[in-house]
């Protein structure tokens, strides 16, 4: 039983593991190429992701995006559905906060702040569910309307922050930060980590019994896997879809939410370093698995504070996670193929598994 | 001269055997045709031909020396073209840069429209094709299409050309026309290898057939003397199977067909026309007849899946016409769909998850949204004990079972939902002899409890031997309905259409 356990856990963890690893090797080709220590680099990025509790604060609170979004996505990957729009229902979800916590600034805390997330969720989700129906009724690729979704809630957003949303001084390009009631409390005396966390870790929670236990998770996982089968079986193809869809972009749309009522405080262009785009890799990363999707969430967490830490101190562009990142991404598509072929040589293979016809 | 040869082919796909010692001949000039339903092997067998794949074991031979085809740049080189049922076409280009594509010898590095247009053009006249090259092909009709990939095998030097199931998008004029132009390249000594289910074709288009089954040749025949109804009987085949006939008293009809049709994925043509036909308790019904005659079409419309145009569905009195296919089961008819594994499971969900398929939005399954895994698992426990399903645990991914105890997962899930018909597509295709036992002997039981069932099979030793009345389909419509012992040289006649009306097993 612990035998088949530890296989099927490695069998998961092993490709992700070697993709993190040589992206690390590729990215310290780039490093040096760019005329710097590769191993200094790492270590300043150790150094600033782990170096004292406030840096691991701030790791853990930069993943709380990457959890959530990238639980979307995989939510939307177990449908079969390329949600490329993380980005664009981040914001709508931010929009929606930065909005509520300021007109609705005289609710109580406990009331006020339930309903502003569940509101960003409403608002993530109506940006997933019309590429979700436009799929759906006319076949239009998701992964072209999610992009395009994108840039309509970007410019979205930078019209709300120079125009009907901007600061009363109408000074900076940045909405009025919202009321106190509205503000989430932070967690750990001395840093930044606000209760954002324990709802990511309740979402991921909500997520894999929703996945794996209950009827309409079931389904989306079925017109994932075999879309026909399931039109046969009796399942609805198209409203799967759309649900996938809403869902998926609804946890962006928290995202967004949480982002404004526990960092920020205000809306601007540029909230996002790209959440929505790294939250695939991290969702790919995990496997398309909530439960994995912790530890790739606090992975990309780290670089992302790490790659700050490694420009202070040694003058390293931070740019450099975007280059990791695409390497991961890259390396977790490239090994695919070659899966059953590592697992054979590690004798971790399924020993039933046949051939199947062509 | 044979310029192509092929000795004991054999290729394997799991469990299931695609080729089995497959010989034959080509003469230079002729026209070859495999005939067999689908699934029989010919795909398989082309693509081994042509390069796609590779043979476990066999030889090829060209020219009478034993060659190797790793890959269709291989086949082409030794002039081997062929013809996809789907079209292998860029539709935002024209016939010429069609045609030229991937042959920079014969166009140098630059293309000019000056120099590949008279080269194209005059290409074709010595064809005596009449294409416009200039055209841009997503503009050209399915038939000048086809043409246009044909010119484009000539073209890439091919002597032997393989046609897979070419008339199966065509009109019966462009027929005409693709068959005109067969002869042309036959007059020129080429040589065609043509793949059909469509007897009547065959017949007209070529000088020797071979006949494939279960991915063995049947038969070999010449052209001149084979007749529709003896390719009919080597392609349907006569296995014996033997089965304790059970003679119960039939009971009231629970499947009707009223005046039934459906539509076809053609646009404004329909697949099926006026279907009636009843289905009473404790009552098989077979459907014979030779594939693409409206069988699959009709099997989704009664399951759900496709629309009816005219006409009712009802069960015990019900009308389920266009119901969706949930509804459809609830309301007590089960399909089993005729590709397990395609249409069927879930190949990489576990054997707990696939029993679940049908009724997980079901009570005691299904409680407030949530999937009760105890119950799950004591009916996927009793499935497996009941229909003694071969696996290593329900938590094993369902395509680690062989092919019969996949359909067993199929039927047993069907049979869960406890309903009064069943439409049953092809149960064995594919499945070993003890497996087929199996699953007949789950059918006979379902009879012996009262339900209907409407059997469709491609074996008609396995409709002769289960049915209690026989159906016969072609052309869209059933052209006679007659009892399990009729003489099979009638059942031949009515499956190509020469014979119709002949409605003698109408219980009333």
């Amino acid at each position: 039983m612990l035998a088949r356990l530890y296989r099927a856990v490695a069998r998961t963890m092993l490709v992700p593991i070697l993709a993190v690893i040589s992206a690390l090797l590729a990215g310290s080709l780039i490093i040096l190429f760019a005329g710097f220590n590769p191993l200094v680099a790492y270590a300043a990025l150790i150094d600033g992701a782990f170096g004292s509790f406030y840096s691991i604060s701030e790791t853990v609170l930069r993943s709380i995006p990457f959890i959530i979004i990238g639980l979307g996505v995989v939510i939307s990957f177990r449908a079969k559905m390329f949600n490329i729009g993380g980005e664009g229902q981040f914001y709508a979800g931010a929009i929606i906060a930065a909005w509520l916590g300021v007109s609705l600034g005289g609710l109580p805390m406990l009331l006020l702040i339930p309903l502003i997330l569940l509101l960003s969720f409403v608002g993530g989700g109506v940006c997933g569910f019309l590429p979700g129906y436009l799929r759906a009724r006319f076949g239009a690729s998701e992964i072209v309307t999610t992009v395009m979704m994108n840039t309509i809630v970007l410019q979205f957003v930078s019209y709300l922050v120079t125009g009907p949303m901007q600061e009363p001084r109408r000074f900076f390009p940045e909405s009025q930060e919202i009321a106190d009631t509205a503000k989430l409390p932070v967690i750990f005396q001395g840093t930044r980590l606000h209760a954002g966390l324990v709802l990511a870790l309740l979402l991921v929670i909500v997520c894999y019994i929703f996945l794996f236990k209950t009827v309409k998770g079931y389904q989306l996982r079925v017109v994932g896997s075999n879309s026909t089968a399931a039109n046969f079986a009796g399942i609805n193809v198209r409203r799967n879809i759309i649900h996938a869809m809403v869902l998926s972009g609804g946890m962006a749309g928290i995202a967004g939410g949480l982002e404004v009522l526990g960092i920020t405080w205000k809306l601007f262009q540029r909230l996002s370093p790209g959440y929505g785009y790294s939250a695939i890799a991290v969702a790919l990363l995990a496997r398309k698995h909530p439960a994995g999707v912790i530890l790739t969430g606090l992975l990309f967490g780290s670089f992302a504070t790490g790659a700050n830490m490694m420009q202070r101190s040694e003058s390293i562009p931070s740019v450099l996670v975007n280059v990791l990142q695409a390497f991961i991404i890259f390396f977790i598509v490239a090994y695919g193929p070659f899966e059953d072929y590592i697992y054979g040589r590690l004798g971790l293979s399924d020993s039933l598994k046949k051939g199947e016809p062509a | 001269m044979n310029v192509l040869e092929a000795r004991s082919i054999c290729k394997r796909f799991g469990n299931v055997q695609a080729n089995e010692n497959i010989s034959f001949t080509l003469e230079k000039g002729t026209v070859r045709a495999f005939l067999g339903e689908n699934g029989a092997g010919k795909t398989t067998l082309m693509n081994i031909l042509y390069g796609l794949q590779q043979a476990d074991s066999g030889e090829i031979l060209r020219d009478g020396k034993i060659t190797r085809i790793p890959s269709p740049k291989h086949a082409i080189d030794l002039g081997i073209g062929m013809v996809h049922q789907h079209f292998m076409l860029v539709p935002a280009f024209t016939v010429a840069e069609n045609i030229i594509l991937g042959q920079r010898h014969a166009t140098g590095f630059r293309l000019k429209d000056s120099d590949i247009y008279p080269m194209v053009d005059a290409f074709l006249k010595r064809h005596g094709i009449m294409v416009d090259p200039r055209r841009k092909v997503a503009h050209l009709p399915v038939g000048i299409q086809q043409k246009v990939e044909i010119v484009k095998a000539l073209f890439h030097g091919a002597e032997i050309l393989i046609l897979d199931e070419p008339t199966a998008v065509l009109t019966p004029q462009e027929t005409t026309e693709l068959f005109r132009i067969i002869r042309d390249l036959q007059a020129a000594g080429k040589s065609v290898i043509f793949i059909s289910h469509k007897l009547n074709e065959v017949l007209r288009i070529s000088d020797t057939i071979t006949v494939l089954r279960n991915g063995r040749v049947v038969g070999d025949f010449a052209t001149a003397g084979s007749t529709e109804e003896s390719l009919c009987e080597a392609m349907i085949g006569r296995k014996t199977f033997s089965i304790p006939k059970v003679n119960l008293k039939i009971g009231q009809p629970v499947l009707e067909l009223r005046n039934l049709s459906v539509c076809s994925d053609i646009e404004g043509q329909t697949a099926c026309n006026s279907i009636d036909l009843k289905v009473h308790a404790g009552e098989i019904v077979g459907v014979a007849g030779v594939d693409g005659n409206g069988q699959t079409e009709l099997v989704e419309s009664l399951a759900g899946l496709r629309r009816v145009e005219g006409g009712s569905i009802l069960v015990n009195g019900k009308e389920i016409t266009n119901l969706s296919p949930r509804k459809a089961l609830l309301a007590g008819l089960a399909h089993v769909p005729e590709d397990r594994q395609a249409m069927g499971l879930v190949m990489d969900f576990s054997l707990l998850e696939n029993c679940m398929l049908r009724s997980h939005q079901e009570s005691p399954i299904a409680k407030n949204g949530f999937m009760n895994k105890q119950v799950m698992v004591g009916i996927c426990e009793k499935m497996i004990a009941d229909y003694r399903i071969k696996s290593d645990g329900y938590m094993k991914p369902v395509s680690s079972l062989s092919g019969g105890n996949q359909q067993k997962v199929i039927l047993a899930r069907e049979l869960y939902m406890d309903p009064a018909a069943y439409v049953i597509m092809k149960p064995t295709r594919g499945l070993d002899v003890g497996a087929i036992e199996n699953v007949h002997g789950i059918l006979l039981e379902e009879k012996k409890r009262g339900k209907a069932i409407l059997l469709f099979s491609s074996e008609l030793e396995e409709i002769f031997a289960l049915s209690d009345r026989v159906a016969v389909m072609f052309g869209g419509t059933i052209t006679g309905l007659v009892w399990p012992d009729t003489p099979i040289e009638v059942i031949g006649a009515l499956m190509t259409g020469s014979r119709t009306g002949i409605f003698e097993a109408v219980r009333e």
